[in-house]
């Protein structure tokens, strides 16, 4: 389980995120709501140890995470532009967390080739990443993401550079790949859409800090000041 | 606080030491050296500074001029006209500025004229023409023509709106240029010292005499030190004109040029001719030169003077492996130092890394003969070659990697660190993949710079080590048609491995440019 206790990140001279508190249970998939500059994936950024925290404290499972580097925190995180390795194929993509981990040889193309199925892209290995249309970037991304079955993974608007149709069909595939698989998964959106279609609870961010977490029905029912209810409408 | 990271100050140690050792240590020496002689102040030093320095500014000063003025109908005409071969043209523009130094010299006594001003200035118009093309008239086409006809609308005649229009547009490129041009012949060298005979001395050939035949060291120093005050001041006015007149309005994308029509055909096809015509003048001749007589097979003798000047090929290729190497070690982990670093540890360390570029060859060469005595006497070393060759090609290094560096969103590290990958596995996984290309360009850019290389060289090979450079200009003080016959042959086979070179990192880097 992610435990984020009242964390502060400073970024420059600005205060990014206030006093954030939140928990991600284990097999749940939590979406954090905000608009654009609230920041969202900042939160997503300090959890992952890409950027420091200023107070508070981030635990998984009663282990303080404060002091561990990145790569050996054990997250996966699918960012929003992607950031396909450009010099790699799909396959080389795909399978670089399992290299990092040392996974041999023979188990890593069989673990390459289960998760290209997942997300509907068997028989890719081999394309460069620059012929991908945006649709097929997004699921190698996840698939990279899933590939070294972290104990969490990280959402930065998974669907955000997709256009309308394409969004709504892919939406159900994540949400389809998320449950079935058991991932724990924090999503960080702008889109209620979104957020509903692909988590368990909502958590709503304003200006750096959490305004109000619940499930949607529930945030619905008793929002907590007027500005929810109008971003939620 | 971050733990301090060895990894990362051992790779900015290294090129910081290098530099450090033999660079700036060396040129503090020369400093003090020279300022000491400059203050001691006996008879005649300072008449003959004068005189010298006189000298070394007036042909930089008309060799600029006579550039821009030569230069002016090949850049009209491949900036704003689309033509067939006019890539080619271009290109063909382009090899004199390539071929070295000693190579363009060697060309010129082909065509008998040495011991003349006319000599070294024509010399020096020949090398530079492509820098003023390149750099102009990638401008030039890069004007809006709508200007241009605004001012024929209003009433301006053809030459009025090239004189009140578009000379002032082009006016950055034409500094630029200028800057470029006045560097390159203020410390021209190879050029100088075989074109220019007893009579005509730069500070750069100055130096050389005093140091190497007159072992004047104090002397050399002084030279060496008015030599730097030119360099810095003409790298500072420059700097200052930049920064006042940097402009980007009234450009457009490179758009479709027309086909030259009626006069303007005939225009374009004299003016592209004609300086085809001229540059292949000197390479031609000394081509056809070189054939006549034996002069290759000369190359095998053994001669008691010079040995086998066969033998200078053997030494070249091997001092132009080892630079290359150094250069794209200390150049690649310089570039990730400062690409990887913050703002001001990383422009001064870009600043110093530059430093050997706008200083001289002579002066590298010089530093080495004046420093590196002690503590470990370097000066008879195998090494010293190499190292020389590598500092004057670093910068290069530096210039084509840093770029390809930047182009990598800081993304695609921190996936890999998502991923797993420790700081050092993601330089690994990710940075030197995507460099390696870019690496390659420079290894090739300090192999061609390593084979060309005089001014260093000249003042520490030894008769045993002998690059091809240094070996053309033995052969060609020599009296006597068979060493002259010999040393033509030599730098034709120099200018040809150049050529091939070059013309090999024209395809790697705009053939397939690949996915990123």
């Amino acid at each position: 389980m992610l435990d984020v206790k009242s964390i502060d990140v400073r970024l420059g001279e600005k205060l990014v995120l206030r006093d954030v508190t939140l928990t991600v249970g284990t097999g749940q998939t939590v979406a954090v709501l905000g608009p654009s500059g609230s920041g969202k994936s900042t939160l997503l950024r300090a959890v992952a140890g890409l950027v420091p925290i200023e107070s508070g404290s981030i635990t998984w499972d009663g282990q303080d995470l404060t002091t561990v580097p990145t790569h050996l925190r054990g997250f996966g995180l699918m960012f929003q532009g992607y950031a396909l390795f450009p010099h790699l194929d799909v396959f080389g993509n795909v399978g670089f967390g399992l290299r990092m981990a040392n996974l041999p040889e023979d188990d890593m193309r069989r673990r390459v080739a289960a998760t290209l199925e997942l997300v509907g892209l068997d028989g890719f290995d081999n394309r460069s990443i620059a012929d991908l249309s945006g649709g097929e970037k997004q699921r190698v991304a996840l698939a990279r993401t899933l590939a070294p079955e972290p104990r969490m993974i990280m959402l930065d608007e998974p669907l955000g550079a997709l256009d309308r149709a394409l969004r709504e069909r892919l939406m159900v595939d994540t949400r389809r790949i998320l449950s079935d698989g058991g991932v724990t998964a924090l999503v960080v959106t702008h889109d209620r859409e979104e957020a509903e279609a692909l988590s368990d609870r909502i958590a709503l961010m304003r200006e750096g800090s959490i305004v109000q977490a619940g499930t949607l029905p529930d945030i619905l029912a008793r929002p907590a000041d007027a500005w929810v209810r109008d971003f939620l409408g | 606080m971050r733990p301090i990271r060895w990894g990362h100050v051992l790779v900015a140690a290294v090129p910081v030491l290098f530099i450090g050792y033999f660079f700036l240590y060396p040129l503090i020496r020369i400093l003090t050296l020279g300022l000491s002689e400059l203050n001691i102040g006996f008879d005649g030093v300072e008449a003959r500074l004068f005189h010298i320095g006189w000298f070394t500014l007036w042909q930089a000063v008309l060799s600029t001029v006579l550039t821009m003025v030569a230069a002016a109908p090949m850049t009209w005409a491949v900036s704003q006209f689309e033509f067939r071969g006019r890539k080619l043209a271009t290109a063909l523009v382009t090899v004199p500025f390539v071929l070295p130094t000693v190579v363009v010299g060697a060309a010129f006594v082909a065509l008998g004229w040495r011991n003349s001003v006319g000599a070294i200035l024509v010399a020096h118009i020949f090398f530079n023409i492509a820098v003023v093309v390149r750099t102009v008239g990638a401008l030039w086409s890069r004007l809006d023509p709508d200007l241009h006809d605004a001012g024929r609308v209003l009433g301006a005649s053809e030459w009025k709106v090239f004189r009140t229009i578009t000379l002032p547009l082009l006016r950055p490129a034409i500094a630029a240029a200028s800057a470029i041009v006045f560097l390159f012949t203020f410390t021209s060298f190879g050029v100088v010292l075989i074109l220019g005979g007893f009579r005509y001395a730069t500070l750069e050939v100055e130096i050389y005499r005093q140091a190497v035949t007159l072992f004047d060291l104090p002397l050399a120093a002084a030279l060496a030190v008015v030599q730097l005050v030119g360099v810095t001041a003409t790298l500072y006015a420059y700097s200052r004109y930049q920064e006042r007149h940097t402009s980007t309005w009234a450009l457009r994308a490179e758009a479709n040029r027309p086909k030259p029509g009626g006069r303007a055909r005939f225009l374009v096809g004299a003016s592209v001719i004609g300086t085809l015509i001229a540059l292949a003048i000197p390479v031609v001749v000394m081509v056809a030169r070189s054939l006549r007589g034996v002069a290759y097979a000369g190359l095998f003798r053994d001669d008691p003077v010079v040995g086998a000047p066969i033998a200078s090929i053997g030494n070249s290729l091997r001092f132009a492996v080892i630079a290359s190497v150094i250069a794209v070690l200390i150049g690649v982990m310089a570039s990730s130092v400062i690409t990887g670093g913050g703002g001001a540890m990383s422009r001064w360390f870009d600043l110093t890394l530059m430093l050997p570029l706008g200083t001289s060859a002579v002066t590298i060469g010089f530093g080495f003969i004046v420093a590196l005595g002690e503590p470990v006497d370097l000066r008879a070393s195998f090494w010293l070659i190499p190292i020389a060759h590598a500092l004057v090609a670093i910068p290069f290094v530096v210039r084509s990697t840093v770029p390809t560096l930047r182009s990598i969103p800081a993304e695609t590290r921190e996936a890999a660190r998502v991923l797993g990958a420790s700081p050092s596995r993601v330089w690994r996984e990710i940075d030197l993949p995507i460099v390696a290309r870019a690496a390659l360009v420079g290894a090739a850019f300090a192999f061609v710079i390593s084979l060309g290389e005089f001014g260093a060289t000249s003042f520490i090979a030894r008769p045993n080590t002998a690059t091809m450079p240094v070996m053309i200009v033995r052969l060609l003080s020599r009296p006597g048609s068979a060493s002259f016959a010999m040393a033509l042959a030599l730098a034709v086979i120099l200018a040809g491995m150049t050529a091939v070179i070059v013309l090999w990192i024209d395809r790697l880097q705009f053939g397939e440019i690949g996915t990123f």
